[in-house]
């Protein structure tokens, strides 16, 4: 009745060593040499960093105070360090992709061949989006959303470490490809049958599978802990409408981690069935089918680009609100509308795939719905410009951030909504047009988003403004840069030119990709003076401090606390009556209490979180490179570690009357040393 | 107490902050983290089972369901896994009544009803594998051993979790951090039980007809 049948096995396809998988020497890039000219920079560069830490004696510091903290605080900062750090691997590889396609015409096959040119343009997606646009999203959502609600802490401080080192794994695993054997060649999402084990027999693939479900497993953690301690962690008096609007959008954002994430891992554990083990889901025979994986892949893939943009809604929200010095217009609408989005995220994906051919009235129904969601987020920028509307506004960075984004993004919105509609799309699919589009949105919606951000609250976490020179420099080069950068995209695409083209035939079309690279070189200076800025403000931090804790007049409760707060936040949970809170309690009289202090009740620090992460690290590598035995013996260690963590059960401690006596002292003659 | 507005006279003078300190609670928002958990779990099963509904029937000129399952052997197995549940239930009772001797008891038989479980699915794989039904062989192959595979790799956790907290429960005995988790695993346990009957009904039974 049965008859055994051959299958596809991927030992086939290479000999595999029972000691070292399928790793050998030749799996270095040895050939490349701007892979090799990198390999040595970043050596010597992180030679002197590890050098320099070990001369300072830092590590012990780092380790006690950092890596094992379980402050929602510090595991933010860190989160934001690992967006930025990766932003600079992440441009690298745009800026390669630019000087690649300006040259490669009249002949010329420009300076990256094929194979290191896939990579580069899979490794820029996969990196912009999972490890920095996530990590700087999540960083700002994990300081803020806390302070924000009047929390101590998030409801599980031990998860929270967890997720930002499963992340940071997660990072390290697609770094190492850069490195040992070659990253993915088949575009950020890896549609099979290209990203099948036929097609793709090398380890770029399983690289690109193994980091992004490594990092899946803290991005999804990280979404349940903020959904539990906003909805758990409140302060006394704060309703679900009084919660201040960037909570809001962030709560809606860790709903889609939640109820998108989980499609990202089983998608990609199927993915990985299909090349490990053999299975057919994905493959062009026995009965599988590759539509599959396209529908899967962006039924997580579209909630995603709304879990990046929505913080930044609010973040758009609070400052506007905060340089108006008025209160947000039309809350309530800005509520609903942050929540219809949210569930309209779900019900759009197919637009990335109507030349699949779902038929017309498949195409018709995702062209509408993604068009309905242009209401709800027009109903945002009228709300916006109406908190402006009379308002006295000040023109600090993060409102500059704020105004360039309005311009931006409502271009690519509305090349957005161009897109939609199925016919315009049969044409421009995968054209650079699309391109242009998301790269409007993501930059001019996600990035100028996050730079408000930073430049808003950097003065509460890190205690001094950053300086406003160097910050209008860099602001500058990156607004003219992104639109000299991308312009050239529309039109190009409105042309007919494709995208991840890597020579060209048409001489034409060059002087466009000039006019592109020179924007992305205008984006390298804005990167640069970022760098700057943050070297100048750390340099001037004494005249740029900020000892009142309220450097902007701000309106959330953030803003109440000490700059940078204390490790408990407030020494007293503050009780809310109003919206704006912190303007509430101003208006008011507040009076700061300066005595009866208790001990507070706080999570201890711990290394598990690191422990686990870092064989989560030798797991993915070994997994990668069918090293079965150490991967197995890292699974077990990690069950270990995971199971011996539940035995300790102190987890708390109390830091004691004295200690918040003094620390809320120091503030004291802070405040009124400025009020003099 | 969060999701309470307090009414306010604008011109009383009001409280902006609590004087008499409380701690959170510990473990106060385990059982919503662990239900977010749970239904992000669920998500996984539902794209699992979305597979299996659309590969389901692409047998690739290899084995259908009626060639390969043994319903009688499911029936069983099934038998095995909800009396398992009912079992967990009684060992919630009497950790309620704050009994050791008998939530570990209960906890005891679980584990064998899921150990049970586990065996009987593993003997129903083997012998599927041995006539050439492997997971290589067609689509609806693929997405049958993933989906029902996953919900055993699910119970082995399971187990393993339900080990570890006996012998913290033996350790310690029923303090709040392990009625906690007790409660925990237990959710864990049921909603297992509710993946499978999806399993039972919608692969096995339906399979059947097909």
């Amino acid at each position: 009745m049965v008859t055994p049948m051959e299958t596809p096995n991927p030992a086939d396809f290479v000999a595999v060593s029972p000691i070292f998988g399928r790793f050998t020497i030749e799996a270095l890039p040895l050939h490349e040499p701007i892979v090799v000219a990198t390999f040595v920079v970043v050596a010597l560069g992180g030679g002197a960093l590890l050098a320099a830490l070990t001369y300072f004696k830092v590590w012990g510091y780092l380790w006690k105070e950092w890596f094992t903290s379980v402050d929602h605080k510090k595991i933010g900062l860190m989160y934001m360090i690992l967006g930025l750090v990766m932003l600079l691997r992440g441009f690298a590889d745009a800026i390669m992709m630019r000087l690649q396609q300006a040259m490669a015409f009249n002949g010329s096959e420009g300076y990256l061949n094929a194979h290191h040119y896939d990579q580069i343009f899979t490794a820029h997606g996969v990196i912009m989006i999972f490890f920095v646009a996530m990590p700087l999203v999540t960083g700002l959502m994990n300081y803020i959303v806390p302070l924000q609600i009047g929390a101590r802490d998030v409801s599980f401080p031990f998860l929270n470490n967890f997720s930002f080192w499963m992340t940071t794994a997660g990072a390290i695993i697609v770094m190492m490809s850069l490195f040992v054997g070659e990253f993915a060649t088949t575009g950020w999402l890896a549609y099979p049958p290209l990203s099948g084990i036929g097609y793709s027999p090398g380890v770029g693939v399983d690289y690109y599978i193994w980091g992004l479900q490594v990092a899946g497993v803290g991005t999804t953690l990280s979404g349940i802990n903020l959904i539990a301690t906003i909805v758990k962690m409140r302060a006394p008096g704060m309703g679900m409408m009084k919660m201040p609007v960037f909570t809001w959008t962030s709560l809606c954002t860790n709903i889609l981690i939640v109820a998108s994430f989980p499609v990202l891992t089983a998608v990609l554990a199927l993915l990985t069935l299909d090349r490990y083990v053999g299975t057919n889901f994905f493959t062009n025979d026995f009965g599988g089918n590759p539509m599959m994986y396209v529908n899967l892949i962006w039924i997580w893939g579209h909630p995603e680009v709304y879990i990046l943009i929505l913080p930044l809604f609010g973040v758009f929200s609070e400052v506007t609100s905060t340089f108006s010095g008025k209160r947000l217009f039309g809350y309530t609408s800005m509520v609903y509308a942050s929540v219809v989005i949210t569930i309209l995220a779900y019900v759009v994906w197919l637009h990335h795939f109507f030349t699949m051919g779902s038929g017309a009235s498949v195409n018709s129904f995702f062209g509408i719905t993604t068009m309905v969601i242009s209401i709800p987020t027009g109903a945002k920028i009228f709300n916006w410009l109406f908190t402006m509307y009379r308002g006295r506004i000040r023109f600090e960075l993060p409102m500059m951030w704020t105004i360039a984004f309005m311009l931006t993004f409502v271009i690519g919105g509305m090349t957005g909504v161009l897109l939609a509609v199925p016919p315009a799309d049969f044409v421009l699919h995968n054209s650079l047009f699309l391109i242009a589009h998301f790269h409007n949105v993501i930059i001019g919606g996600v990035l100028f988003g996050l730079f408000a951000g930073i430049n808003y609250w950097a003065p509460k976490a890190l205690g001094f403004r950053l300086d406003p020179v160097w910050g209008k420099r860099s602001f500058w080069l990156w607004v003219i840069g992104f639109w000299v950068a991308f312009m050239p995209l529309y039109i190009l695409g409105l042309m007919g030119v494709t995208r991840r083209l890597r020579v060209f035939d048409d001489p034409s079309l060059q002087i466009w990709f000039q006019i592109a690279a020179l924007g992305a070189f205008m984006i390298a200076g804005g990167i640069a003076c970022m760098l700057i800025q943050f070297y100048v403000s750390f340099r001037n931090r004494e005249a740029l401090r900020d000892t009142s804790g309220d450097p902007w007049e701000g309106r959330t409760l953030e803003w109440s606390t000490s700059s940078p707060p204390p490790e408990y936040n407030f020494a007293f949970t503050p009780v809310v009556h109003d919206n704006d809170a912190w303007s509430d309690m101003k208006a008011r009289g507040y009076a700061r209490p300066l005595d009866g202090y208790r001990p507070i009740h706080m999570p201890s620090n711990t290394g598990t979180g690191v422990v686990i992460s870092a064989l989560s690290v030798v797991f993915g590598a070994a997994m990668v490179w069918y090293v079965w035995w150490l991967a197995g013996l890292s699974f077990i260690a990690i069950l270990a570690t995971a199971i011996g963590h539940t035995f300790i059960y102190k987890r708390d401690y109390h830091i004691p009357v004295p200690d918040v006596e003094r620390t809320e002292a120091a503030r004291t003659q802070l405040l009124t040393a400025e009020a003099r | 107490m969060s999701s309470r507005t307090l009414a306010v006279d604008p011109n009383e003078p009001v409280e902006f902050y609590l004087r008499e300190e409380h701690d959170h609670p510990e473990g106060s928002s385990t059982m919503l983290g662990f239900w977010i958990y749970l239904m992000s779990d669920c998500l996984i099963f539902a794209i699992l089972f979305a597979c299996y509904g659309v590969l389901g029937s692409n047998y690739a000129a290899g084995p259908a369901p009626r060639d390969l399952f043994d319903l009688p052997l499911v029936a069983l197995n099934t038998a095995m896994l909800l009396f398992s549940s009912i079992t967990y239930g009684f060992a919630m009772l009497a950790m309620e009544d704050k009994k050791v001797g008998q939530t570990q008891m209960w906890l005891a038989i679980t584990g064998l009803f899921g150990l049970a479980f586990l065996s009987i699915e593993l003997y129903e794989f083997s012998h599927m594998i041995h006539e050439g039904a492997t997971p290589q062989r067609s689509a609806f192959l693929s997405s049958f051993f993933t989906l029902v595979g996953t919900h055993g790799i699910h119970v082995t956790f399971g187990l393993i979790w339900l080990v570890t907290l006996m012998v913290q429960v033996a350790k310690r005995g029923l303090i709040a951090a392990n009625t906690r988790r007790l409660m925990c695993l237990s959710m864990f346990w049921h909603f297992l039980d509710v993946i499978w009957i999806g399993v039972f009904t919608f692969v096995y039974l339906m399979g059947m007809l097909r």
